[in-house]
């Protein structure tokens, strides 16, 4: 399988990366060497074999439901880009 | 002589405070002094706090209460939190970031007593094994400036081994520990999956990372390794286990001890010397009475393929939150809300860091998925097997640490399959969540320091610490700084 | 016969923990601006998630009132996607190994029984919430909401009308209530709803479907529903093709139009969430959480009906939301009757609480206070007027009714000696009245009544009054 060059400009979108022209046509080379490399897992047959998603078996692990009180939003607001009155501020989203 | 101070291990350190012989002042002084004189050199830091350090070590009183660690100055890789202190991980997308809490492990070290001086350069979020990518600039190998120190703990591995401080916390996801330290010959440890909190390590791949310690000596790393470990509410991944004293409890047993040598981790790409070297260290322990024994471990080529799926596919998505909106900085000019994430971002983040996003991604994405990431973890089960199979003939596994010692700056930033391929020998332990130490052994021909690293079951530390320690007193390498000129 | 309409519901449920799904912060409705927040929920980095018991409890008890299965092993994932309101850029929810699945409830509409499947009902934690500036080129994100845990819940293509999906929400949000689980309430946001929905062809096959998202109230769904078939059916009749799309509910407009921004292609990259472990549910504790189960309205209403003699139509009222039903029950203290406790609910009780737009957690009124009134009443020492009235006055403030008959002398005239003088006044007082009852004009005897009732200020017993004044004319 490769990346083709549409791919690469649909993954950068989906990753919310803006890349020049020629960022695009090196990561499209180098996604394809760093493809042919990460195949080497067909080489392994798996059949009905179950995935591992965590190294160490440990199940149900909680917390209770008690509120702890939030520290005050203030210091995060002024650290943030933008923000007015107790608000982050992003461009408009439209949602019409 | 004052700088040599930070020579001497922790121990010592502990012992020389509490019978007055050194000051805390001293100490740190010593610590700045050989920041002066040795990091414009190998810039292992990306933020130094001499100052507040010295500030800190006048008030500390280095009684046995105030913890083992009371006036010892030690160094924290760049993506651990630390309340009010900058964190940047090494990139620009957290420039100026300052979390408002701290790190469990970083707290079990103050509480230690410790006093942290600074912030120890990393490639740019944990990503890469040369500490070429971080935006704070590279850092160089203090044994041979003209070498990588390894990654992408590179700069607390380098600052050990130029002795600014005698220990470092940082992480290891696929290897970020352990070939830092062997390449800059000093001690790093990969504790087992969950026994250290990652509670404010800032994540790269979240079921791979674990915090550990880079030390010059054995008794250190299981020290520290003490300090940082144990239960933590904050993180639903971290083991509910005692944590047993390992420091106080090394005791080298080289008697009915059965070593394991998967041939794997001895074949084609890994440099004749470094196999030479280690196979005496594991004669050496034979000699001692250790057994000996084959053991294969058949996924070790394709698990460095599954790693970089399953740490690349999670990484896409734990950095999918640097957008500009609640913390650090925000593109000057964009045209809507995706132009304003997708120009921060691609400001923000560097080469390798895009690349591996990119990576991850497609890993994930629809019609992708069942052929890599699915595929990667299936093989990853395998990869659990193949270390459960060989436990059941050994006790641990002893291997090379690195395929070659320290290589040459900018030989492989451009490649990055070969510079992936560094991590062969240390990431499967991280894909099986097992415990491994490195310690350096001996010196190649160019006198690089060439070290051996000893994997063993799950939370089986203190047997780790126990036989790293033996071969550690076995092998022709001595704990020491690496002889830089000021 | 094949439906001619396909309706399925997709209904976010917000549970009603105390903290919110993986932190501390409350999640309590109506604070400042980002004032429940902390740097876990709003998603720092470095912090990690750490699952609430009993929001995984709650939804349990959802799921098991909705008849599903509860699957023994559960996970959570990670969908990703980049929205300012969502700070992580992936929202914690539940792919494949979702809580429960396969349920079903039996909804009823003008007598008629029918069943809704259940596909399945995850967990997963909510988003903030945007203000978008009226002229500006800015939105404001306020990440209260972010992480406060919901129960998504599934329905099959079931449903065959929007009245009938208009029913399943009301009985959903009803059992809800029930559990205490949820207080679904679309104007606030703790349940939303979207809706998938196709027409038949002429040729009647099943037509493409459109999503309708943007409804706020029960009435809402029924008409954008009922607009959105109409729709398609004329595109279809007049020999168009239905769009796949999102469409959004115009209130004001009652219309449904296409989204103007169209969505990006989402690509949600679900992978298991590795800051999470698995969750394994054994039978133990499922049946610790069954035990939890309340009665259910089914249940309440075979039992009301087979204790309380009451009408159906009553039994309904009082079993459609559980406080309503439990102060009906507190009520039946001492030897009072269902039914007069039953009435003065449902004829007094309930007009005071829809004056207010209050619930039955609004009023001031015990269910003793009520339960004492209807004793009084019932043994006519107060008038069914003064029993209207003080129910009235505690709705409003509250207060011990028996002291207050007492202090104001309210008791009720039904001793035919104290009231025949007052009798005596009243025919001399209205001659024509009289007049007119003895030619057959029975409607003035009401008047007459009416006149008793003033000169002794509700106090006197009608029904006594009326059999005097009949006597007497
Ligand atoms: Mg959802
Ligand atoms: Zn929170």
């Amino acid at each position: 399988m490769s990346v083709v060059d549409q791919e690469i400009s649909d993954l950068a979108r989906l990753s919310r990366l803006n890349l020049t022209p020629e960022e695009e046509e090196e990561l499209g080379e180098d996604l394809n060497e760093i493809l042919e490399f990460a195949e080497k897992i067909n080489e392994v047959d798996t059949e009905g074999i179950e995935p591992t998603y965590h190294a160490l078996p440990v199940n149900n692990v909680f917390r209770e439901d008690e509120v702890r009180p939030s520290p005050s939003p203030k210091p995060a607001l002024e650290n943030s880009a933008d923000s007015v009155d107790g608000y982050f501020v992003v461009p408009r989203v439209i949602e019409e | 002589m004052e700088t040599e101070l930070l020579d001497l291990s922790l121990n010592e350190l502990q012992n020389k405070l509490q019978n007055s012989e050194i000051s805390p002042v001293e100490l740190v002084e010593a610590s700045i002094s050989r920041y002066q004189n040795f990091d414009k050199e190998i810039n292992s830091f990306v933020s130094f706090n001499s100052k507040e350090s010295l500030q800190k070590a006048r008030e500390v009183d280095v009684s046995r209460e105030n913890g083992p660690l009371a006036g010892i100055p030690l160094a924290l890789k760049d993506n651990l939190c630390r309340a009010g202190y900058a964190t940047t991980c090494g990139s620009n997308i957290l420039e100026g970031h300052r979390p408002p809490y701290t790190a469990t492990a970083v707290k079990a070290i103050e509480e230690a007593g410790a006093i942290i001086v600074g912030n120890a350069n990393m490639d740019e979020f944990a990503m890469g094994s040369s500490t070429e990518t971080s935006a704070y600039g590279l850092t160089r190998n203090p044994w041979d400036t003209e070498r990588v120190p390894g990654g992408s703990s590179g700069g607390s591995a380098a600052a050990v081994a130029a002795g600014i401080v005698p220990a470092a916390l940082g992480s290891d996801t696929g290897g970020s520990i352990r070939q830092p330290a062997a390449f800059s010959g000093v001690v790093g440890f990969k504790p087992t999956y969950g026994r250290v909190s990652r509670y404010g390590l800032i994540a790269f791949a979240s079921s791979l990372d674990q915090i550990g310690p880079i030390t010059r000596t054995v008794e250190d790393a299981a020290l520290l390794t003490e300090i940082i470990s144990g239960h933590d509410p904050a993180d639903s991944t971290s083991l509910d286990q005692p944590v047993p004293e390992y420091h106080g409890n090394i005791n080298p047993k080289p008697e009915n001890l059965t070593v394991g040598i998967p041939a794997e981790y001895f074949g084609e790409g890994v440099d004749e010397e470094v196999e030479t070297i280690v196979r005496q260290a594991a004669s050496d322990l034979k000699a001692e009475g250790a057994e000996l024994v084959d053991v294969s471990l058949s996924t070790t080529e394709q698990a460095i393929s599954a790693y970089y799926v399953i740490a690349t596919a999670e990484a896409s998505s734990n950095l999918a939150r640097f957008d500009g909106v609640r913390y650090g900085p925000r593109a000057q000019e964009f045209e809507d809300m995706i132009d304003m994430y997708s120009q921060t971002r691609a400001e923000g983040f560097g080469a390798e860091v895009k690349r591996r996003i990119m990576l991850g991604t497609f890993v994930l994405s629809s019609g992708y998925y069942e052929a890599y990431y699915g595929k990667a973890q299936k093989v990853r089960t395998l990869i659990k097997r193949d270390f459960e199979n060989a436990f059941e003939k050994c006790d641990l596994i002893l291997t090379p640490t690195t395929p070659t010692a320290a290589f040459k700056l900018g030989s492989r930033v451009d490649d990055p399959v070969q510079m992936y391929m560094n991590d062969v020998l240390t990431a499967p332990t991280n894909l099986a969540g097992l415990p491994a130490i490195t310690l350096p052994v001996d010196a190649n021909s160019d006198g690089l320091p060439v070290a051996a690293q000893l994997i063993g079951p799950s939370l089986s530390e203190q047997m780790l610490f126990d036989i790293a320690y033996l071969l550690q007193e076995l092998s022709p390498w001595e704990p020491c700084s690496a002889p830089l000129k000021e | 016969m094949k439906n001619e309409i396909v309706i399925g519901l997709e209904v976010h449920v917000q549970l009603k923990t105390k903290s919110k799904l993986f932190c501390g912060c409350s999640t309590e409705f109506g604070a400042d601006p980002n004032a429940n927040t902390c740097p876990v929920c709003m998603g720092w980095p470095g912090t990690l998630p750490v699952l609430n018991r009993r929001a995984v409890e709650f939804g349990m008890l959802a799921a098991l009132s909705l008849n599903c299965e509860i699957n023994q092993d559960i996970k959570f994932d990670r969908k990703n996607y980049f929205y300012p309101d969502l700070p992580k850029a992936y929202q914690i929810s539940q792919y494949d190994m979702p809580l429960a699945e396969e349920g079903q409830v039996e909804v009823e509409l003008d007598g008629e029984k029918a069943v809704v499947g259940i596909e399945r009902l995850h967990l997963e934690e909510d988003a903030g919430k945007l203000v978008h500036s009226t002229a500006g080129a800015e939105s404001y994100v306020d990440y209260n909401r972010t992480s406060v845990p919901l129960a998504e819940i599934v329905t099959k293509p079931d449903i065959t009308s929007p009245e009938q999906a208009e029913v399943f929400l009301r009985s959903l949000k009803q059992r809800m209530e029930y559990l205490e689980v949820s207080d679904c309430n679309m104007e606030e946001g703790s349940l939303r709803c979207d809706a998938n929905l196709s027409v038949r062809t002429p040729e009647g096959e099943l037509g493409t479907k459109t999503e309708v998202k943007n409804m706020n109230s029960f009435k809402g769904v029924r008409k954008a529903l009922a607009y959105e078939a109409q729709r398609q059916k004329k595109v279809l009749s007049s020999g168009g093709e239905v769009v796949q799309e999102t469409r959004l509910w115009d209130e004001s407009e009652q219309i449904t139009r296409e989204m103007r921004s169209k969505e990006e292609a989402h690509d949600y990259r679900y992978f298991p969430e590795p800051d999470l472990v698995p969750v394994k549910i054994d039978s133990k504790w499922q049946s610790e959480v069954k035990q939890c189960l309340p009665e259910m309205p089914e249940e309440k209403y075979e039992r009301f009906q087979a204790e309380y003699d009451l009408s159906d139509e009553a039994t309904q009222t009082l079993t459609a939301s559980r406080p309503l039903a439990d102060f009906f029950e507190r009520a039946l203290t001492g030897d009072v009757s269902p039914r007069s406790v039953s009435n003065l609910i449902i004829a007094d009780l309930k007009r005071e609480m829809n004056e207010r737009d209050w619930t039955i957690n609004d009023v001031n009124i015990t269910p003793e206070n009520l339960a004492a009134l209807a004793r009084m009443f019932e043994e006519d020492v107060i008038s069914s007027n003064v029993c209207s009235e003080l129910i009235a006055e505690l709705v409003e403030s509250g207060g011990d009714p028996e002291a207050i008959v007492e202090e104001r002398d309210l008791k009720q005239i039904s001793d035919a000696g104290e009231l025949e003088a007052i009798i005596d006044e009243v025919i001399n007082e209205n001659p024509d009245a009289v007049e007119d009852i003895r030619s057959g004009a029975d409607q003035a005897i009401g008047f007459l009544i009416g006149q008793v009732m003033q000169k002794t200020q509700g106090q006197a017993d009608p029904g006594q009054a009326r059999k005097m004044l009949q006597e007497r004319v």
